[in-house]
C-alpha cells in the first residue's frame, strides 16, 4: 500500500473513532474546527485553484449558520399561539415576521442552508466577473460585502437577535441537541461532511472544469482568447465555495450553540484566509489542517495569553506568506516548494 | 485572387481618446495565405490584431471574416469562429503542463458545463500529441509550462493557437527574444502552417521576414503604406525610409 493512502485510511479511522477517544471538550472543539475547515476547503477551490481571493467568506458562513439558528429558535415554540423567539419579545416585536415562518420546518431550514448561500454566491460572483473585476478589487469588494453583512445583522436587532446573534437552542426536528450523545451524532455529522466534501473537490479537480479553472487563473485573457468563457468557471467556483461555508456555518451553529455578527464579519472572513495560507492553498488536506492547526493554536494561546493571539495570527500569516508560499502543504509537494528545499531536495536526489 | 477573402479589414480607424492608433486601414487575406505585417514600433501593428480579435473594437470601420462582420462579438465568439491569436509576450498557462496547455486549447467543444469528465475525447489527445510533435517539445510534455525556456514558451504558445484550429492565426511577434537558431526554427514551423491554416505574422526581425518570404504589409502610423513581395518591400525607398533604413542605423 502507498504511504499517502495508508495515512488517508488512518486519518479517516481516527477522526471517525475521534468521540470515543477526546474528552467532550475536545471533541466540541474539533466539531467545530473541522466546520471551519469546510469553508477553508471552498478558499482553497476559489482563491488556490481559481486565483479569486475573497475576503467574504464570513458572509456565506452566516448566511448558512442563521438559515439553521432561525429554525432551532422557532423550535418548540407554538407559532399558531403567537410564540415568537425570546428577543423578539424583548425587542418589542408584535408578530413573527413573515420571512420567519418557512424557517420552523427543519428540511426547509436544511435545504437554505446550502441553498441560500449558494444562489447568494453566484449572483454576486456573476454580477462582479460578469463586469471582468478581479483581484485586488474583487477582494475589497467582498471585504465591503462582510462589514455590510455584519453591519445589517447587528443594526436589524429584531429580526436577527442583533449583536447577540441567535443562541439558545435545544432542540432539532425533534431531537435533543444539547446531550453529549447528540454532540457526537452532530461531530460526525461534521466530520462525514468534511470527508464528502473532501473527495468531492479531488474529484472536480481532477476533471476538466479543474484544468479550466487552473487554466483561468493563470491567464483569464488566454482563456479567453482560446475561445473559452472563463465566467462559468469562477461562478461555479465561487458558487460551491459558498454552498461550502454555508454548511460550515450551520454545522459550526449546531457545535458552538450560537451564531452571532462577531462569528460572520470582516475579521473572521480575514482569519479564514488565514487558515488556508497557513495549510497551503493549493492542497486539499494542507487547508483542512490549516485550519485545525491555527484553531488549535488560537484556544491554546488565547487561554493562555488573550491579548497575544491577534499578533500571532499575524506573525502566523506573514511568515506564511513570506516563507512558505505553498503553505505547510507546500513543504510536501514539489511545485512550490521555497527554494531552500528545493535545494536540498536536488542535491539528495544527485 | 479568386477565392472569397476569408478576413476583409474595411476602412477600420481606431482612436484612442484622440490619438489614431489606426487610420482607415483596409487589408484582405485569402484562406491559406501567409501574410506578414511589419513596421517600425508603435506603427500599429499590435493594435490591428487586438482589432481583429476582439480585444479593441474599431471606432469605425467593419471587419469581415469569412463574410460574417465579427465587430461587435464577444472575444471567445470570435475565437469560436475560427480566428486565434498568439501574444507577443507568450501567453502560456504557467502552472499547466505542456500537455495541459495544449488540452486546454484543442477543447472542440467548449461549453462549461461539459467541462466535468476527467478525460478529454480521444480526437482532441490524439491531435494534441500531433502538434506536441510539430513544436518539438514531446520530450516536455509534463513539464510546466511556466519553467520551459523562452523560446519554447514561444513554440507552445504558437501550437495551444494551432490546436484550436482555428482557420486564422494571428502570430504577433513570435520571435520576440530568440535567438537565430530558435528562429529560424520559428520560421520553419510557421511555414509549414501554412496550407492548413492561413497565417498572419507581425514581426519586425527582417531576416526572419525574408525566411517566411510570404506576401507582406508595412504598416505606418497606423497607416498601409504598401504591399507587396519582400523583394519589392526591400527595394521601396518609401518603406526603407521609414523601416530598413532605421533598422539599419539600430544595428550599427
Amino acid at each position: 500500500m502507498k504511504p499517502a493512502s495508508l495515512i488517508t485510511i488512518l486519518t479517516l479511522a481516527l477522526g471517525a473513532a475521534a468521540p470515543w477517544l477526546i474528552s467532550s471538550y475536545e471533541l466540541s472543539l474539533l466539531g467545530r474546527f473541522l466546520a471551519f475547515s469546510l469553508v477553508a476547503l471552498g478558499i482553497m477551490l476559489t482563491w488556490g485553484e481559481g486565483g479569486i481571493l475573497s475576503l467574504g467568506q464570513g458572509v456565506f458562513f452566516g448566511l448558512g449558520g442563521y438559515a439553521l439558528a432561525m429554525n432551532l429558535k422557532l423550535a418548540g415554540l407554538n407559532l399558531a399561539n403567537g410564540d415568537m423567539p425570546d428577543f423578539m419579545q424583548w425587542s418589542g416585536v408584535s408578530a413573527l415576521p413573515g420571512f420567519w415562518y418557512p424557517f420552523a420546518n427543519p428540511w426547509f431550514s436544511l435545504v437554505c442552508v446550502v441553498l441560500v448561500p449558494g444562489i447568494f454566491a453566484a449572483a454576486f460572483s456573476w454580477l462582479v466577473f460578469r463586469r471582468r473585476i478581479g483581484g485586488v478589487y474583487f477582494a475589497l469588494i467582498t471585504q465591503a460585502l462582510a462589514l455590510a453583512f455584519a453591519t445589517l445583522l447587528v443594526s436589524e436587532q429584531a429580526f436577527t437577535g442583533g449583536f447577540n446573534g441567535l443562541t439558545d437552542f435545544s432542540t432539532f426536528a425533534g431531537h435533543d441537541i444539547t446531550s453529549q450523545g447528540a454532540a457526537r451524532v452532530i461531530y460526525l455529522i461534521t466530520f462525514l461532511l468534511v470527508v464528502a466534501s473532501y473527495f468531492f473537490l479531488r474529484w472536480l479537480l481532477g476533471t476538466r472544469f479543474g484544468t479550466m479553472l487552473r487554466a483561468t487563473r493563470d491567464g483569464e485573457n488566454r482563456v479567453r482568447f482560446l475561445g473559452h468563457n472563463p465566467l462559468p468557471y469562477k461562478v461555479v467556483a465561487f458558487t460551491l465555495a459558498g454552498m461550502l461555508s454555508g454548511m460550515g456555518g450551520a454545522l459550526f451553529t449546531l457545535h458552538a450553540g450560537v451564531i452571532s455578527p462577531a462569528l460572520v464579519g470582516v475579521v473572521p472572513s480575514i482569519e479564514m484566509v488565514v487558515w488556508v495560507a497557513v495549510g497551503g492553498r493549493n492542497v486539499l488536506w494542507g487547508a483542512i489542517a490549516g485550519t485545525l492547526l491555527v484553531n488549535f493554536a488560537k484556544d491554546e494561546i488565547s487561554s493562555a495569553l488573550p491579548s497575544l493571539w491577534l499578533y500571532a495570527l499575524g506573525g502566523l500569516f506573514i511568515l506564511a506568506v513570506s516563507f512558505l508560499p505553498g503553505g505547510i502543504a507546500g513543504l510536501f509537494t514539489t511545485p512550490r516548494m521555497p527554494r531552500f528545499f528545493q535545494r536540498r531536495r536536488q542535491e539528495a536526489a544527485e | 485572387m479568386n477565392t472569397a477573402p476569408l478576413l476583409t479589414l474595411e476602412n477600420v480607424t481606431v482612436d484612442f481618446d484622440g490619438f489614431k492608433a489606426l487610420t482607415d486601414v483596409s487589408l484582405s487575406l485569402a484562406p491559406q495565405d501567409l501574410r506578414v505585417l511589419i513596421g517600425p514600433n508603435g506603427a500599429g501593428k499590435s493594435t490591428l490584431c487586438d482589432t481583429i480579435i476582439g480585444r479593441v473594437r474599431p471606432t469605425s470601420g467593419r471587419i469581415l471574416f469569412k463574410n460574417q462582420p465579427i465587430t461587435a462579438l464577444p472575444e471567445q465568439d470570435i475565437v469560436r469562429r475560427g480566428i486565434c491569436r498568439k501574444f507577443q509576450t507568450p501567453g502560456v498557462l504557467p502552472s499547466l503542463s505542456v500537455m495541459e496547455n495544449l488540452l486546454v486549447s484543442a477543447r472542440k467543444n467548449r461549453a462549461w458545463w461539459l467541462a466535468f469528465s476527467s478525460s478529454p475525447p480521444a480526437a482532441e489527445q490524439e491531435r494534441a500529441e500531433e502538434i506536441l510533435e510539430t513544436i518539438g517539445l514531446t520530450d516536455r510534455r509534463e513539464t510546466l509550462a511556466g519553467s520551459l525556456a523562452h523560446g519554447e514558451k514561444q513554440w507552445l504558445e504558437i501550437g495551444m493557437v494551432v490546436a484550436t484550429d482555428a482557420e486564422l492565426l494571428l502570430l504577433d511577434e513570435p520571435t520576440a527574444g530568440m535567438g537565430p537558431q530558435d528562429t529560424q526554427r520559428t520560421a520553419d514551423l510557421i511555414l509549414s502552417l501554412v496550407g492548413r491554416h492561413a497565417v498572419l505574422v507581425i514581426d519586425h526581425d527582417m531576416s526572419f521576414v525574408e525566411a517566411l518570404n510570404g506576401y507582406t504589409t508595412v504598416l505606418h502610423q497606423g497607416q498601409i503604406l504598401r504591399e507587396g513581395t519582400v523583394s519589392e518591400i526591400r527595394a521601396d525607398a518609401a518603406v526603407e525610409a521609414v523601416y530598413l533604413g532605421r533598422a539599419k542605423e539600430d544595428v550599427a
